[in-house]
């Protein structure tokens, strides 16, 4: 097992774009190496020294390797972007597009995640235990194709275009979504534990999502199907009596999404 | 009238006030005083600025808090060193002036790595992004106007705010299958409002505000064959028997044009809501000829998106901070930037963010370096710290707009720059950028 603590140095001005936040790219690297890791402000390329004080306990493969960020990493984006092996600890909010592209490994953020949080994840866990932003977990613009594999776990409530263009792969929001989630899904799996504004499952296909709380605007291209209790959708278990409907109809004559709503 | 009776008339202007771009205005100028024939009222109102004793007429600089006359070079030099010694300037391409200009400014954006956006990112820019998620199905304003017999306001106003629309390409000239104009054309208004546009439809779609997106959702699910959701008529105020007779009207058409305003781009849904509109303009060419396009509001707002699109791929909020142009509205855009306090410093080309832009982003722009290029003073000029005068497009100087349509326009003046040391804005702009990469050297 390998530590890399990363000590945010005060306030962060303009944002940093640091995707060499990676275990896979730090691990076995020596302090002053990582230290020297390139990252962007603006357009300008400077060490990651500048923003952080770096503490390296031990040396381990990248899958033995945790980066800790200790700290506010709110003006920091791209942390763990393209990851495919080891572990990072955010203990505190973290900027856009964390976990953006990941592939295998853990992110773990203590506080909030930034918008584009796991944008087209291929696999790992990327866990959030505060509110996420806009399009975690979805598509690039204008990519129909979102996230392939993994896990997102949202504690708190995400906000809009969350699973946008999902493909595979699981989203999990305890809290409330607010518009468009699972738009233009075509795999996978969300569940979204409190309520939804609008657009849920707007322009699917197919893939699965459950909705326990109250959707207060209806996507109009979905027909019920009849009512379940209990329902497993793949190997996920609902808890209840869901309302179970196909669609969206806005988007082809044949379409293959299921959308369950629980009954309240 | 003195003057006026002894000045000739020049005629073929075009105006450079909305997005239709109209190439049928005559002007007369004499001393102090302009006749315009042709155009709207605001047409009309943007001409008489070149005649006005607000105009700009010199280059200014913030000393110690106010304003001072500054000359020429110093006011150059002092806006290219606030561009040069940002980390992170932001270039805001106003949609006012000519694509010339605005090349000059994306091309410098590259150079200084910056961040560089036009008014459609809080205009049209959704409905850009909503092109790029499904494409869309258009035509020239000339096509529609010689084949359309259904035009649909969405989300738009016109006879407010493109008062010669519907006479000029739309609804009231004569066309293949309507020779006798507006009583061969129907118009359908979608729009919460009874405006005056609604009131002058055949049928209004009154919805609730914020249900675009599921009006449009049903009307592709009645196309599909299916019942929408019943809460659907709740949700947007409509109901269902209305949806079927309105898309029976649209699958019975000859040729039907939609014409989307921010009724669609700018309210909730946003990109999302353009998006299902071109969905529903596709397939509705299963059963007819079908075409939609934006009311594009300013002159040349659709020129940025044209050039910046075909230059470096991206319609608006482009980014260059890694030397190749990055796009991610919410991310590069300028309210982005700005409520993010995200760049360092901006230059403005011809539009006054301050009025448009949220409190947050004005907030800001007072707190960082501004030099902007303008004809009249405004909220914007006020906070800035260098204003260079500006040159008014299609009167005082040639150069070229897109039309709403997408269609190239070139304008030629009447008039020349009342300026000795700049003949147009893509003259001043070129100024600045000789300046700065001289600075940055
Ligand atoms: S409709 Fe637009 S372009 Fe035509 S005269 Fe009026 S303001 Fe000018």
């Amino acid at each position: 097992m390998a530590e890399i603590v990363l000590l945010p140095k005060g306030k962060i001005g303009i944002n940093v774009e640091a995707e060499v936040i990676r275990p896979d790219l730090m691990a076995g690297k020596p302090k002053a190496e990582i230290e020297g890791m390139r990252v962007w402000q603006g357009p300008v390329q400077l060490p990651l020294k500048e923003f952080f004080d770096v503490d390296v306990r031990g040396a381990a493969a990248p899958e033995e390797t945790t980066i800790i960020i200790d700290g506010d990493v709110s003006r920091v984006k791209h942390i763990g972007h393209g990851m495919k092996a080891g572990k990072i600890e955010i203990r505190g909010p973290a900027g856009m597009h964390v976990g953006a592209e990941m592939a295998g490994g853990i992110i773990i953020v203590e506080k909030d995640a930034g918008a584009w949080a796991g944008m087209e994840m291929k696999g790992g866990l990327l866990q959030v235990k505060g509110n996420a932003g806009d399009h975690t977990g979805s598509a690039y613009r204008g990519s129909w194709r979102g996230m392939t594999g993994g896990q997102i776990v949202i504690e708190g409530n995400a906000r809009s275009q969350v699973g946008a263009g999902l493909a595979g792969g699981q989203i999990v929001v305890s809290g409330n979504v607010e518009n468009f989630c699972g738009m233009r899904q075509g795999g996978g799996l969300i569940v979204v534990k409190g309520d939804a504004i609008r657009g849920v499952g707007a322009e699917m296909a197919g893939g699965n999502i459950a909705v326990y709380g109250i959707i207060r605007q209806f996507s109009p291209g979905f027909v019920e199907m009849g009512r379940e209790e209990n329902p497993k959708v793949g190997d996920f278990p609902l808890e209840g009596m869901f309302v179970k409907y196909t669609g969206d109809y806005a988007i082809s004559k044949n379409p293959k999404g299921l959308l369950y709503s629980k009954e309240v | 009238m003195t003057n006026i009776a002894t000045v000739a008339t020049v005629k073929d202007i075009i105006c450079p006030v909305c997005g239709a771009s109209c190439d049928d205005i005559q002007v007369e100028l004499g001393k102090g005083e302009i006749t315009v024939k042709n155009a709207c009222k605001m047409g009309n109102a943007k001409f008489q600025e070149i005649v006005s004793t607000h105009r700009i007429k010199e280059p200014q600089i913030k000393q110690n808090g106010a304003f001072r006359a500054a000359a020429w070079d110093e006011a150059i030099t002092r806006t290219a060193e606030i561009l040069a010694k940002a980390k992170r300037p932001l270039l805001f391409m106003g949609s006012e002036t000519s694509c010339e200009a605005m090349e000059v400014g994306l091309h410098m954006a590259e150079f200084l790595g910056a961040a560089v956006d036009s008014n459609s990112t809080v205009c049209h820019g959704p409905t850009a992004m909503g092109i790029q998620e499904a494409g869309r199905v258009g035509a020239t304003a000339g096509q529609s106007k010689s084949r359309s017999d259904l035009a649909i306001y969405w989300g738009s106003n016109p006879l407010e705010s493109m008062p010669r629309h519907m006479s000029r390409y739309a609804v009231y000239p004569r066309g293949y299958w309507t020779r006798r104009g507006r009583f061969d054309r129907t118009v359908i208004c979608v729009d919460p409002r009874k405006s005056i546009t609604a009131e002058n439809a055949d049928l209004h779609i009154q919805l609730k505000p914020n249900t675009d997106y599921e009006l449009l959702s049903a009307l592709l699910t009645l196309l599909h064959g299916k019942t929408p959701h019943p809460s659907v008529e709740d949700v947007t105020g409509v109901s269902i028997a209305e949806m079927e007779a309105m898309l029976k009207m649209m699958k019975e058409c000859n040729f039907g044009a939609i014409y989307v305003g921010l009724g669609i781009a700018s309210s909730y849904g946003k990109h999302r809501n353009a998006e299902l509109a071109f969905n529903l303009v596709k397939e509705l060419n299963s059963y007819t000829k079908f075409v939609i396009g934006a009311l594009r509001g300013h002159c040349n707002v659709a020129g940025f998106n044209q050039i910046a699109s075909y230059l470096y791929g991206f319609p608006f909020g482009l980014d260059f901070a890694r030397g190749y142009p990055r796009y991610n509205p919410g991310e590069y855009t300028a309210v982005d930037l700005l409520r993010e306090k995200d760049v360092d410093a901006a230059f403005i080309l011809s539009a006054d963010l301050v009025s448009h832009f949220p409190a947050a982003c004005s907030e800001y722009l007072a707190q960082i370096p501004v030099a902007c290029i303008d004809i009249a003073p405004c909220p914007t000029t006020m906070l800035s710290d260098v204003v260079l005068p500006g040159v008014i497009d299609a009167m005082e100087c040639d150069g070229t707009f897109y039309r709403l349509d997408d269609v190239p326009v070139y304008f030629q003046p009447f008039t020349s720059s009342p300026f000795p040391f700049t003949a147009s804005n893509e003259d001043t702009m070129l100024q600045i950028f000789e300046k700065v990469k001289e600075l940055r050297k």
